[in-house]
This record gives structure tokens, C-alpha cells and sequence, in this order.
């Protein structure tokens, strides 16, 4: 039981007279980690938040149509590009969206200490979560968002400011929580990465999606121009 | 005017001996603006949060307003209390004229203003780095008022003891609607006016070293708590 299928229909998003994101449909399916890539201002970050719900479309609609769409909300779960650490320790960080869900502190205990060790961050547990390294913080915005045990994670260029080290542990988490049977939704612009992670891609291309499709066909044979350019490194407007 | 050195040395005889009129008025003047303070503070610091936070018609002229709000002058404020409370006013039937409960309201109309701009200041920036991962994790509007309040208490103490620095200095309205009732109403501020005016320099120097001690020793205070359990970094 899931909320998904995700269903994107003919969403555009407008600001200031400007088209950020044009005319996207898409079915995002339960399974297969997606990656979306695209440069740098495709609207990656954008479509990611209309997923999400942080912001509306200005037309179009987006709906989860899954058998437990109704509690669409509370079962999903995202880790942004720079980690938003409340000005707590970091097992408080953890329990603080556990009690909005409205779980028992028993409850809550036995999840923190779970994904605490899971992240490696159970030594760090009473510090402030501010003291942490960027890397740790990182691991705790993915402690925070498992905690919740969501059916989809959304992950905006959660590596986009981290070293190598810190990357392959963030990648491993996203992989355990996918291997846990959440659906992962991620944005980069990081072809290594994409390689690395993605089971079907979602090419953006100036608020456009340009293509869709499993992650062998993609890199073997991108369908489209922009994603043929963007694959080989080259430039396309 | 060579009794100023006489006068200051009679002033430091006061405090070091603890003189019980002295006390008196000290106790006094604490204990309204204390409670000046914290009926500001449990009004104006969530009204700052919810301005930070909530979206409304009017929530710019609302800040607007506010900011103007600070600079109020105490004396209008005791003129607007003092019609408020008196015989005729709308509180008449409270009958607190000339009663510390009436320059407690006072004090409060003067600084709760400045309580809720100040910490709509402090809570607007905190907002807008929350504000994405709080509806996230599928907080409302009223959750997110309390979160913010509670991470930026430290910032918030700052904002509590200007206000309070604010309450505990201002004379103009504490002596409009006190009325510097000896034992009653008298507080630090109309006791250095009254004795002043009078030439009783010793004790209004007296009360004056005291008023700027509480002073920087209530922000010192703040500045060592914030200091010592403020998260680093």
C-alpha cells in the first residue's frame, strides 16, 4: 500500500511573467529510484517542490493517486540541497518531526535510536545539531526524513556541497532507504552521480522535460538533442 | 555647586547601607517593570512570531504600524492610560488610578510594541530558513510560531530586556498615572524628578547609579545566558 503512483499533469509554473516550468506531465511509478538531471536552472529544484508540495502550480495539476493518497502528507519525506538544522541537539532535530506526526515517545525513542545508528551519528546524539560538520548534517537531514519512514524521499542535490567521502555516505542511506522500500525521487546535476544512483531518469531541459526513461537507455542512447549534448558535456541552449 | 562630590558620596552611603527608602523605591520600580515585562513578553513575542509567519490583508501597514508603535512617547501613553482609567474613562470601575496596576498597564502599552517588532525581526530571517523544511515535515502555521519562539530564545532574551530596559527608565507615564505616591506609586524615574526638582541630590543620585546598575547589570546578565548556552556555531 502506497501513495504512489505520482501524477504530474500539463503542471506549469509561472513567476514574474517568466515560464519556470512548462507543461510537465509525468507519472512517477513506485520502484525504481528516479533521478531528475538537467543543468544548472532547468527547474529541477522547482519540479521537485511541486512534487513535494511546497509550492503550487500555476497550472495543471499534481496528484498522488495511490491507495493511500489521502494521507499523502504525512508519507513522504524531503532533504534539501543546504541541511535545515533546528537549533537543537540532534536527537531532538529527529524527535521534533516525529512528534508533528504525532507519534508516542516511546515510538519516537526506539526510531531515533534505530536511524541514529543507522546514519552513524549515535555518538554525535546530544550534541547541538549546529556544531556538526556539513557532511554530518546532511546525514542527519536523512536520519530526520527515515525516522518518518515515508513512502517517497525526495532529495534536492543532497550532495551538491559535500567531498567524496561524505557523497558516498549520503548515497549509501539513500540506497538502504530505497533497499527499505521507500521510493526515491532525487535532483542532480551530477552525471557521475545520476550513473551511480538513477533506475530511470528524468531529463529536464529549460522547465521542460525532455526525456523519460530507464537509466540504461538513457546513458546508452539519450533520445533527445539536450540530453545527447548534456551526456557528452557540451553546451545546449 | 560643590555639594555634587558631598551628594555623591551621601548617594554611595545609601546604597552600600541598603536604606530602607531606598530599597523601597528600588523594590517598587522592579516590581512593575518586571511585571510590565512579562505580561509584554507573553504578548508581544508571539504576536511578533505569528506577524513572521502568518500571511494576511494588511500584514505590511501591521509591521508598519508597529515599527512606528516603538517610538511612542511615554507621557501620551500615561495621557491615554490615565483617560482610560480614571473616574469617567471606560476602566473607571477598575478604580486602579494612582495604583501600581494602572503604571503597570502603562508600561506594558509602551514596550509590548516594542517586544513584538524586535522579535518579528529576529524571527523573520529564522523563518525563512525553516520555513521549507517545517511544512515539510508537515508543521502548521501555529507549530511553526512555537518553534520559532523556542529556537531563538536566546536572541528573544536580548529582545525582553530592551523592553524591560525601556519600562524601567520611562517617567512620563509612570508619574501620570502612579502620581508618585510616596510608598505607593514612587518609583526609580519620578523619585529622581521629584527629588531633583526639590535639590535632595543625594538621594536621586543614588536612585540614578542604581537605575543604571539594574540596567547594565540586567543586559549583562542577558549577554552572559545567551553567551553561556547559546548553541556555538
Amino acid at each position: 500500500m502506497s501513495i504512489l503512483p505520482l501524477m504530474l499533469d500539463g503542471v506549469s509554473l509561472r513567476r514574474d511573467g517568466r515560464v519556470l516550468i512548462d507543461d510537465v506531465s509525468l507519472t512517477i511509478a513506485a520502484g525504481p529510484k528516479t533521478v531528475i538531471l538537467g543543468p544548472n536552472g532547468a527547474g529541477k529544484s522547482l519540479l521537485l517542490r511541486l512534487c513535494h508540495g511546497l509550492i503550487g502550480p500555476s497550472a495543471g495539476r499534481v496528484r498522488w493517486s495511490g491507495p493511500e493518497a489521502g494521507s499523502a502528507r504525512r508519507r513522504q519525506a524531503m532533504v534539501f540541497q543546504k541541511p535545515v538544522m533546528l537549533r537543537r541537539s540532534v536527537r531532538a532535530n529527529i524527535a521534533y518531526g516525529l512528534r508533528l506526526h504525532g507519534h508516542a515517545a516511546a515510538v519516537r525513542a526506539a526510531r531515533i535510536d534505530r536511524v541514529l545508528a543507522r546514519t552513524g551519528l549515535a555518538a554525535l546524539a546530544e550534541r547541538p545539531a549546529a556544531v556538526l560538520s556539513g557532511g554530518e548534517q546532511q546525514r542527519l537531514a536523512l536520519a530526520r526524513a527515515w525516522a518518518l519512514e515515508p513512502d517517497v524521499l525526495f532529495l534536492d542535490e543532497p550532495t551538491a556541497n559535500l567531498d567524496p567521502g561524505a557523497t558516498g555516505a549520503v548515497e549509501a542511506i539513500v540506497a538502504e532507504m530505497h533497499g527499505g522500500g521507500a521510493k526515491i525521487v532525487m535532483t542532480t546535476h551530477d552525471l557521475a552521480q545520476a550513473r551511480r544512483l538513477a533506475d530511470e531518469v528524468v531529463f529536464l531541459q529549460r522547465g521542460r522535460v525532455a526525456e523519460h526513461a530507464p537509466a540504461a537507455d538513457f546513458f546508452a542512447a539519450p533520445a533527445s538533442e539536450a540530453a545527447a549534448a548534456f551526456l557528452a558535456g557540451r553546451l545546449f541552449w | 555647586m560643590t555639594d555634587i562630590p558631598a551628594a555623591f558620596l551621601t548617594a554611595l552611603r545609601l546604597i552600600v547601607t541598603l536604606d530602607p527608602q531606598l530599597a523601597g523605591i528600588v523594590g517598587r520600580s522592579l516590581y512593575v517593570s518586571l511585571s510590565a515585562v512579562v505580561i509584554a513578553g507573553a504578548i508581544g513575542l508571539p504576536l511578533g512570531a505569528a506577524i513572521a509567519v502568518y500571511r494576511f490583508p494588511g500584514r505590511r501597514a501591521a509591521i508598519v504600524l508597529l515599527n512606528g508603535l516603538m517610538a511612542l512617547p511615554a507621557v501620551f501613553i500615561g495621557l491615554t492610560v490615565y483617560l482610560l482609567v480614571s473616574r469617567a474613562g471606560p476602566l473607571g470601575f477598575l478604580g486602579i488610578l494612582f495604583t501600581p496596576a494602572a503604571m503597570i498597564l502603562a508600561q506594558c502599552l509602551l514596550i509590548t510594541p516594542i517586544i513584538a517588532a524586535l522579535s518579528h525581526q529576529v524571527l523573520r530571517a529564522l523563518y525563512e530558513s525553516y520555513r521549507e523544511q517545517l511544512c515539510s515535515l508537515g508543521a502548521r502555521p501555529r507549530q511553526i510560531v512555537w518553534t520559532l519562539l523556542w529556537d531563538a530564545r536566546f536572541g528573544l532574551t536580548t529582545v525582553v530586556m530592551a523592553g524591560f530596559g525601556r519600562a524601567v527608565a520611562e517617567v512620563g507615564a509612570a508619574i501620570i498615572v502612579g502620581g508618585n505616591i510616596d510608598r505607593v506609586t514612587r518609583v526609580m524615574t519620578t523619585t529622581i524628578a521629584l527629588e531633583t526638582s526639590k535639590g535632595n541630590l543625594s538621594l536621586a543620585l543614588a536612585l540614578g547609579v542604581v537605575l543604571v546598575l539594574v540596567a547594565v547589570g540586567v543586559n549583562a546578565l542577558a549577554a552572559l545566558l545567551s553567551g553561556a548556552t547559546a548553541p556555538r556555531g
